[in-house]
């Protein structure tokens, strides 16, 4: 009988060689696969398991990590003043994953990033704890502040940046949410994102970055840029050929001004100064569908932007006569989000430089070495120099003596537009009120700004750029032009 | 064929009792458990563990008693078994024990049942009435041939233990426990040592006739029907009876123990052909129609399907395994340091292999298969070196039911074959188990004491001087 017994052991030795050669397989061959497998709970304990890096605004950091208890997730992510950054750091949370600048520089904030590889192989040396780094932004804590304060119980956005460098001041959308409500992942985190979900003012959209609104008239200013750099007209004080009324291309409507307003062969600063849409309009009927796109492509539109956030394209269309002079206005299909805005303000502020805005100026190691410095980049270069100063001195204009002059702040030259965007079908629903600016010293401009409020108690009537979205402005520049000093 | 006990070459060869290497082993074996026990405890607590003298203490007792029973009554049994046996035991204690500190098991428990009970004191207790099955096998059992006497007794008992269950209510899905007085048995785990015990003695007896008086059919040896058919019908009654209470592991186990040991009682090769072709067959029957095995099928198939799907959970647990294993690596994370309690449900049970994979790592994997192969080739080489073919037959039955048994737990678990809820022989928490194992190890002792026993000097014969050959 030995024989089959000899065979039986043999096949029991294959039994066993079976299993170790499994094992091999699953703990050597695929270890990593299996170790980076999103079902892998593991990934998620190891990632929350060591203080997660911060944000830092003014030196300060905005966020922050707390222990958890009852999770096997060990930390979970706080934020300092959560509603009013939210619109910057984004969430990150156990359950939901995370967005904006905590999903973008993830790998730096949890430590996991290969620029931290050197860091990562001391600490083991050292056998200190895995710690995350940090991200420095260009943020302005006072702006970002006067900004959310700003718009208060107001539907509405806000964007400000450093028109000399591109670096983003602030970012305020409101209403906003608390990213910290939903950071761990318990029942009342989940209960939290689903009523976050639900709600119909969508507090988690980032209106500044990721929400488009017709410009109105604030786009006038991008309509005489593109004006003055055709050479349609060159002098800012000469007569334009602006017939009251006119009637718009193919139609038989007259487009229409705000009011009986002084806009017949109103020169430029005039019409910008009085917002006439009989002028500006016939500019871009003048000009044509191309020439505009063009212009408007120089100051940003029709690309997305990456800062590093990233943000929807601005829009302004290939679209037929009427329509374009429509477009021209800051009507019709002329879409724009509150930085693409404060981007045009800012590459007037600059004399025709436009800077690409951006929100992280340094990427820090855990020991605070700096790994990354943003160094600061032109995107394109919309206006001359030359037509660069003539345009601030129409928006100057604006705010000395035309719709703007709530945004004045004694002391400091400040230019800006208004804008009263029309929405809905048939100008049915609230109108949008925007204001764009800038302000100015001795040392170039610091900061240029976009407010739009996309809905207030205000009743339709008193809805105006001037009268809601420039105290706003204003707020944002003083508050920019304080920290300066 | 009479009781022979001195007939062969084999026992002339006075083999050494090994005594004292099994007692080198034995202490090897407890130290490597109490380190084991010491390290758990530094890791999740940074302190020893307070049961930490408690535990020694205990596995110093059960194994010394074990011992000294093997060196009285059992001088020249296998010096490897009970060593082996010991640690696999000890190594399962702490990590049942180990488990059982982990906060995630315990909330899980909570929630689920509202109280959480430790598995590694009833574990403890467990092993000790296997020490003492064990130790009552030895004492008892004086010479395993007894056994034979017992060929048709143990065909009632097989039966009977493996249709009890199916008076008790099902748990998780099968239906292979008994509950008596706040203790479930599973009488498979004891089914499987009887059965073997019926199956040796029948088949010796009819080994001749089945091997010899066969028909010719196809190029295969077909016996008569009149030698085959009580065999066939006991083991299809058992089969039959397991797939009905869903138990496919055992099922699975007493069609590889019936095949191993026709095929070693015949020597015809025609029976393992015949084997896989069945097996083969019933897998894909019993696969298609059961939708228990089909969700297991599907979840070997693809173990990540589930946990975007999320219905049955079905493959989250094998999943989640085979995700022990990987986050294991070369060298595992380490005692207590891993994360194989998210495999959560019988995390203790049938998937503690899970967590000799993350906490072990590769290594220890392979040092665990190891000793699992170990104690299987000191089973087979008890076989062989069996005087006698009940003896043969048994050593071979138990140790290849033991083989099967290792095979398929850790394959299922591992993912290299359908998952088959069965318990790692020793190391998985579970009273049956690893009283039946203590048994089974018991009576592969006795066999192997029988065949390495010395044989008696012949008795003194008149004319032995002018008679005697000189030896090599």
């Amino acid at each position: 009988m030995n024989k089959p017994l000899r065979r039986i052991a043999i096949f029991c030795g294959v039994l066993i060689f079976a299993l170790l050669a499994r094992t091999n397989y699953l703990q050597y061959v695929k270890a990593d696969e299996l170790n980076t497998r999103d079902e892998n709970r593991r990934v998620r304990i190891e990632r929350y398991a060591h203080e997660r890096g911060n944000i830092i605004v003014d030196g300060k950091s905005i966020t922050g990590s707390k222990e958890t208890e009852d999770s096997d997730f060990k930390y979970k992510r706080v934020w300092k003043n959560g509603p009013m950054w939210a619109p910057v750091t984004g969430y990150s949370s156990q359950a939901f994953d995370a967005s904006q600048l905590e999903k973008i520089e993830d790998g730096i904030l949890t430590g996991n990033d290969d620029q931290l590889f050197f860091n990562r192989t001391m600490s083991m040396f050292t056998g200190d704890d895995k710690q995350g780094g940090n991200i420095v932004t260009t943020l302005n804590g006072a702006a970002q502040k006067a900004a959310f304060e700003g718009l208060g119980k107001k539907k509405g956005a806000v964007a400000a940046i450093d028109p000399r460098t591109g670096a983003i001041l602030a970012l305020a959308s409101t209403p906003s949410y608390d990213p910290s409500t939903f950071a761990g992942n318990s029942k009342s985190d989940s209960e939290a994102w689903q009523a976050l979900l639900k709600d119909k003012d969508k507090p988690m959209q980032n209106r500044a970055l990721r929400e488009t609104y017709p410009p109105g008239s604030t786009f006038k200013v991008v309509t005489a840029a593109a004006a003055l750099e055709n050479g349609l007209y060159t002098d800012i004080d000469d007569a334009t050929d602006s017939p009251l009324p006119w009637r718009l291309p193919q139609s038989r409507n007259d487009l229409k001004n705000e009011g009986n307003i002084p806009c017949k062969n109103a020169s430029l600063r005039e019409a910008l100064r009085w917002s006439c849409n009989t002028v500006f309009g016939k500019i871009s009927d003048d000009l044509g569908n191309e020439k505009m796109i063009e212009e408007a492509d120089k100051f940003g539109f029709n690309k997305e932007i990456f800062t590093p956030v990233r943000t929807v394209a601005s829009i302004y269309p290939e679209d037929n006569r009427p329509q374009n002079a429509m477009a021209g206005i800051g009507q019709a299909s002329n879409r724009t989000t509150p930085l693409q805005m404060a981007m045009v303000a800012a590459a007037v502020a600059n004399d025709g430089k436009l800077m690409q805005p951006y929100m992280v100026a340094e990427r820090k190691a855990p020991n605070l070495d700096v790994i990354y410095t943003h160094e600061k980049e032109e995107l394109s270069r919309p206006l001359s120099g030359e037509n660069a100063q003539k345009l601030q001195e129409m928006m100057e204009t604006v705010v000395e003596k035309g719709t703007g002059t709530r945004a004045q702040i004694p002391g400091v030259t400040v230019g800006g537009k208004t804008g009263t965007a029309q929405h809905g079908l048939n100008n049915s629903e609230k109108p949008y009120a925007w204001f764009i600016s800038y302000a100015k010293t001795d040392n170039g401009s610091p900061v240029a700004v976009a407010v739009v409020v996309e809905d207030s108690d205000a009743s339709r009537g008193d809805i105006s750029g001037g009268g809601l979205a420039a105290p706003i402005a204003k707020a944002v520049m003083k508050a920019v032009i304080d920290s300066e000093k | 064929m009479s009781v022979v006990t001195n007939t062969t070459t084999i026992g002339a060869i006075d083999a050494p009792s090994r005594r004292n290497t099994e007692l080198m082993l034995m202490v090897f074996a407890i130290a490597i458990s109490v380190f084991a026990y010491a390290n758990v405890g530094l890791a999740l607590d940074g302190k020893l563990p307070s049961g930490m003298f408690g535990y020694g203490a205990g596995l110093i007792l059960l194994g010394g008693v074990a011992h000294l029973i093997v060196r009285k009554f059992a001088r020249y049994a296998d010096p490897l078994l009970l060593p082996l046996a010991t640690l696999l035991n000890g190594l399962g204690l702490v990590l049942i024990w180990r488990l059982d500190q982990s906060p995630r098991l315990i909330r899980r428990a909570e929630i689920l049942y509202g109280v959480f009970t430790p598995s590694a004191p009833r574990q403890l207790m467990y092993s000790a009435i296997g020490v003492a099955l064990f130790v009552g096998v030895l004492l008892l059992l004086k010479d395993h041939r007894i056994l034979q006497r017992y060929t048709y007794i143990s065909m009632v008992v097989a039966l009977f233990l493996l249709i009890l269950p199916m008076f008790f209510p099902a748990k998780f899905g099968a239906r292979i426990w008994i509950n008596i007085a706040g203790f479930s048995i599973q009488p498979g785990e004891f089914a499987k040592i009887i059965i073997a015990v019926f199956f040796a003695g029948y088949l010796m007896v009819k080994r001749d006739a089945l091997a010899l008086a066969s028909r010719r059919f196809m190029g295969l040896y077909l016996p008569r029907g009149r030698d085959l058919g009580p065999i066939l019908v006991i083991w299809a009654l058992s089969i039959l009876i397991l797939v009905f209470e869903t138990d496919l592991g055992t099922s699975l186990l007493f069609f590889g123990l019936f095949v191993i040991m026709l095929y070693v009682a015949t020597e015809r090769t025609s029976w393992i052909v015949f084997g896989l072709l069945m097996s083969a067959a019933g897998a894909v029957g019993v696969a298609t129609f059961e939708q228990h095995v089909k969700s297991r099928v599907n979840a070997w198939q693809d173990p990540f399907a589930c946990f975007s799907t999320d219905t049955s959970g079905a493959c989250e647990q094998i999943g989640n395994a085979i995700m022990s294993f990987g986050s294991g690596g070369t060298l595992g994370s380490g005692w207590g340091q891993g994360h194989s309690d998210l495999i959560g449900f019988a995390a203790n049970a049938d998937f503690v292999l899970a967590t000799v994979g993350d906490e072990l790592g590769l290594a220890g994997m392979m040092a665990v298969l190891l000793l699992y192969g170990l104690i299987v080739e000191r089973g087979i080489r008890t076989a062989l070196a069996a005087r006698d073919p009940f003896g043969k037959l048994l050593a071979i039955g138990l140790s290849g039911a033991f083989a099967i048994q290792v095979f398929v737990v850790a394959g299922g678990v591992m993912g290299l074959i359908p998952l088959t809820g069965m318990t790692m022989p020793f190391l998985a928490a579970g009273g049956s188990s690893v009283i039946a194992n203590w048994a089974l190890i018991g009576i592969l002792i006795r066999i192997s004491d029988t065949a390495r026993r010395p044989a008696p000097t012949p008795a003194p014969s008149t004319d032995a001087e002018m008679t005697q050959v000189v030896r090599p």
